[in-house]
Formats: structure tokens, C-alpha cells, sequence
């Protein structure tokens, strides 16, 4: 009886370890593919070339892969998209958090969370007709199509990520901390800003690099409304080629196993290699900072 | 003050929303002196001290009715300003709760928080807290550590030390030494004993023998009700009503 039931446990425990398995072994195989499919192009041009290199022009002949023009217009992109979406996803969590009233922070949190249920491709939509026209009168531009507007587009998408999880992060601060300071004599507006915020900024610089990674590694949106110009920003208003976007249009026309498909995917090399540093980061942040709340017996 | 109280209670009804936790609590808590909460659980003895410096305030269905009056004024009144309240009456919590800051913020918080600017006013004050609450020698070193590297009987010792550090008159304790072992408890209960010169202290406990060791009076609450108050020694040996007997004996509760 007892041997059955051990046989059992032993044997779901298998089950589940066969699954854990197979997932990340998959994973890491891509892995290995992106590198393996990616390597070859330093075979013909330098990391520092490629990396560094002004010109992204891999039709041309002879071709220039250099992809510095990208890598400058997804962290700008990134860049100004946080400056955006920091200040209003986590100014939303304080007030979810801190200063609504129970019923109202019931009924917005659902509801800024299924924002991030919109289908990228729904905000490019949105980007393409909507704002960039907008852009393109207001500021008398040539085109809509720019980095500002993909940064907007990109906070649409950042903000619910790094407001529901500021959110849970302030939260989370136990009201014993909150009761001490304000039997101190300290205001709420005191409380929040000296006691609640520091208690719970691992959470929230969590959150904002999660968001920040999910506006690096986006495709759709920038593709859509970056404009697509592969050249370095000098103002909000040039049009931008993300890495991700460039991967995303020209991977279809690439020769199979050329110079541009080994490019792209060193490309994609890249872009991991970034997400890859934010998750670590993020990782680092929520590991050192744990122990915020109450003291421990 | 013409009569002797630091606090006079009169008819003090609470609800939470459609629930009334506090029926009609009258007394007078006198001043310098160690008064103790007792009763079972869910008496309404913490409600009673979270009532005194308005705690109850962020209760948002919550209700008060009567008066609480400290000195001369209704601190229920509708024109009093609860953070100028909040100075006058400190309060220690069940567990300890120190901010996930250095000890020397922790007992300075209530000073910065009130506005206090002088470095070195606020360096004697914090220095001459952690000395009444019989910490400093313990710790003088660690001054800047986290104050979450503390022992239990520690941090709640600096949380005591932080309440006496903006000058409170009244300190309310609730149930300080529960979660703590039986020697950081003599600590604190010595402690309480050396601060009821300075301070009037009110203490809710679940302990009795905790009360009659500590406190001076003692008030008996039984489902939101104020049984019997008297002077400690008088209401452990000769209890006026049988209810209150059966308690301290330990028949219920």
C-alpha cells in the first residue's frame, strides 16, 4: 500500500521533471540556434564594425552591416518611453495603493491591467492613424511616423505592467509600518513619501525594468510607427529603425543563410543580450533589497 | 489640573460599520501612573487604546460617539488636529514595527517629521531616547546599522524609544511584550516601571500577571464593556464583581 503510494509520488514527480525539462531545454536551444545562425556574419565583419558601424544598408553592394543606428534608436525609443511611462505607471500605483478609495482602486486596477490585453498590433493601429496624423499637424512635421510616437505607443504598453506591479509592491508594506509612522505624529503625505516608497522601491525598480524590457523587446508598435529610418535620432521627431523592427521587416527577404539573414540574427543576438542584462538587473534589484518589511522575530 | 486625570473618558461608544465594539466607557486615567487593559480577546481593550490617539481614524466605516478628553480638550472633537495628537500620545505596537531605516532614523523620524532641523537637538534627543529606554549602551555602536538587525525585545525597545523621542505625555501600549521572549519581556516591563515617571502609561495585555506586575490601576473589559477599574492590587485580590474574579482566576477567558 504504502510502496503504491510511494511508486505514485515517484512517478508524477518524473512526469513534472520530464516537462520542467523539455521547456527549458527548448528554450535553450533557441538559444543555441540565435548564436549559431548569428555568429557567421563576424566571419565577415568585425563585432566592433557591427556594433559601432554607422550604416545599415545589407542590400547594398558591397553591403553595410553596422547596426549602431539601431541599437541607438531602440534604447532612445526605450529611453524616452520610460520617461513617459515611469512617472504616470508608478504615480497611478501610489494613488491605487495609498490614496483611492477601496471601491474606485477595485474597479481601475482590473481595468488598467487589460490594457496590456491590447494586441500590439491594435496600438500601432492606433499610433498609425491617430497619432501620427496628430503629430504631423500639431508640430508641422513631416511625418508622424517617429520616435515619439513609438515611445508613446510603447508607454501605452509599459504603464499597466509597471503600475500593477508598483502597485502590489506598495501594497505589500505592512500597515504596521504605516500605523507606527502616523502615530508619530507623521501626515500621510509623510508616510508615503519616508516610509511606504522606500519600503517598497525594490518592488517598484522592479517594475519599471520589467516595463522597460517589454518596450525594448517590442516588434509590432515600432514597426508600425517608428517610421523606420535606419539612422541615429538627433530630435523626438526623426523616424527610428528599432533592432526588432528591422529584424521584423526584412527577415522575409533576407536570402536564407546570406550575409543579411547571419546580420539579423546577430541583430537578435544583441537584442537578447539587452533584455537579457534588464532581467538580470531586475533580478539583482528585487533579491537585495527583500527584506523591507516588517522586522523578523 | 483642578481634578486628578490625565484622561477622562465619558460614555465612549465605537462601531465598526453596524457592529458596536465599545458600549458606554467611562473612566478616568490618572496621571503618572500605569494603567492596565485586560480582558479576553476581542474585549475591545485595543480598540479602546487605538480610540485615544485616533487610530481608529483609518478605519474608514468606523464611528465615535462621546468624549475623550486629555487635559482640558475633546480630542474627538471634530477641530483637532490628530498629528499635533499624535505628538502628545505616542504609542507602541503588538509586534515591533522599526522602519526599514538605520536606528538613528528610526528614533529622529518623529523629530523630522515635525519639522525639527537642528543636527545637534536632534543628536541629544535621540541619544537621550535610546537611554531611557535602556538601549543605548547595547547598541551606541551600531548607530547606523539597519534597525532590522536588532533582536524582537531590541526593536521594540528602539520602537519605544522612538515614541519618547517627540516628548509624548501619554504612552499607549499594545500589548508590547506578546511577541517577545520572557527575558526581553522583564526588560520592557522593568522599562515601563522606570517611564511612568515621566510618562502616563496606559498598556493593554492579555497577561495578568504581566498587569499586576506593571500597572498601578487596572480596568477589566468584557465584550466591549467596561466591567470594573480599580487600583491594581485591590481589583486582583478583592475583585468587586464575581465576573471580573472569574476572569483573573482564570475560570474563563
Amino acid at each position: 500500500m504504502t510502496n503504491a503510494r510511494q511508486q505514485t509520488d515517484k512517478s508524477v514527480r518524473f512526469i513534472f521533471f520530464v516537462v520542467a525539462l523539455a521547456s527549458t531545454l527548448i528554450l535553450f536551444m533557441i538559444m543555441i540556434f540565435l548564436f549559431t545562425e548569428g555568429m557567421p556574419i563576424f566571419k565577415k565583419v568585425s563585432v566592433h564594425q557591427f556594433i559601432f558601424g554607422k550604416y545599415w544598408y545589407p542590400t547594398s553592394s558591397p553591403p553595410d552591416f553596422g547596426i549602431f543606428a539601431l541599437i541607438a534608436a531602440s534604447i532612445s525609443v526605450t529611453l524616452v518611453s520610460a520617461v513617459i511611462s515611469i512617472p504616470l505607471g508608478v504615480m497611478t500605483a501610489v494613488y491605487l495603493a495609498e490614496l483611492a478609495h477601496k471601491r474606485t482602486a477595485e474597479i481601475l486596477k482590473p481595468i488598467i491591467e487589460l490594457l496590456a490585453a491590447l494586441p500590439s498590433v491594435v496600438i500601432g493601429f492606433f499610433g498609425m492613424v491617430v497619432v501620427a496624423p496628430f503629430l504631423q499637424n500639431t508640430f508641422g512635421i513631416p511625418t508622424g511616423l517617429n520616435l515619439l510616437n513609438a515611445a508613446l505607443m510603447l508607454s501605452f504598453m509599459s504603464v499597466p505592467t509597471i503600475c500593477s506591479l508598483s502597485e502590489d509592491a506598495i501594497y505589500s508594506v505592512p500597515i504596521a509600518l504605516k500605523e507606527g509612522s502616523l502615530a508619530l505624529g507623521a501626515t500621510h503625505l509623510e508616510t508615503l513619501i519616508r516610509v511606504i516608497l522606500p519600503a517598497s522601491i525594490s518592488g517598484i525598480s522592479t517594475a519599471v525594468i520589467l516595463g522597460m524590457s517589454r518596450a525594448i523587446g517590442e516588434t509590432m508598435v515600432v514597426l508600425m510607427v517608428a517610421g523606420g529610418a535606419a539612422m541615429v535620432p538627433s530630435s523626438l521627431f526623426d523616424p527610428v529603425r528599432p533592432m526588432t523592427s528591422s529584424i521584423a521587416a526584412e527577415m522575409a527577404e533576407a536570402p536564407f543563410r546570406g550575409d543579411h539573414y547571419y546580420a539579423l540574427f546577430a541583430t537578435g543576438i544583441v537584442l537578447f543580450l539587452f533584455t537579457l542584462l534588464f532581467n538580470i538587473i531586475a533580478d539583482r534589484i528585487s533579491h537585495k533589497y527583500r527584506q523591507t518589511g516588517e522586522a523578523s522575530l | 489640573m483642578s481634578e486628578d486625570y490625565k484622561i477622562r473618558v465619558k460614555h465612549l461608544n465605537f462601531y465598526y460599520g453596524k457592529t458596536q465594539a465599545l458600549y458606554d466607557i467611562s473612566m478616568d486615567i490618572k496621571p503618572s501612573r500605569v494603567t492596565a487593559l485586560i480582558g479576553p480577546s476581542g474585549c475591545g481593550k485595543s480598540t479602546f487604546l487605538r480610540c485615544i490617539n485616533r487610530m481608529n481614524d483609518l478605519i474608514p466605516i468606523s464611528r465615535v460617539e462621546g468624549e475623550i478628553v486629555l487635559d482640558n480638550f475633546n480630542i474627538n472633537a471634530p477641530s483637532v488636529d490628530v498629528v499635533m495628537l499624535r505628538c502628545r500620545i505616542g504609542m507602541v505596537f503588538q509586534k515591533p514595527n522599526p522602519f526599514p531605516k538605520s536606528v538613528f532614523e528610526n528614533v529622529a523620524y518623529g523629530l523630522k517629521v515635525n519639522g525639527v532641523k537642528d543636527k545637534a537637538f536632534i543628536e541629544r534627543r535621540v541619544e537621550e531616547s535610546l537611554r531611557k529606554a535602556a538601549l543605548w549602551e547595547e547598541i551606541k555602536d551600531r548607530m547606523h546599522a539597519s534597525a532590522l538587525m536588532l533582536s524582537g525585545g531590541q526593536q521594540q525597545r528602539l520602537c519605544i524609544a522612538r515614541a519618547m523621542a517627540v516628548e509624548p505625555e501619554v504612552l499607549l501600549m499594545d500589548e508590547p511584550a506578546s511577541a517577545l521572549d520572557p527575558i526581553a519581556t522583564q526588560k520592557i516591563e522593568d522599562l515601563i516601571g522606570e517611564l511612568k515617571e515621566y510618562y502616563t502609561i496606559i498598556i493593554v495585555t492579555h497577561n495578568m500577571q504581566q498587569a499586576a506586575r506593571v500597572s498601578d490601576m487596572t480596568a477589566f473589559f468584557y465584550m466591549g464593556k467596561l466591567i470594573e477599574m480599580g487600583a491594581t492590587d485591590t481589583l486582583f485580590t478583592r475583585p468587586g464583581l464575581k465576573q471580573t474574579e472569574d476572569y483573573i482566576t482564570g475560570r474563563f477567558g
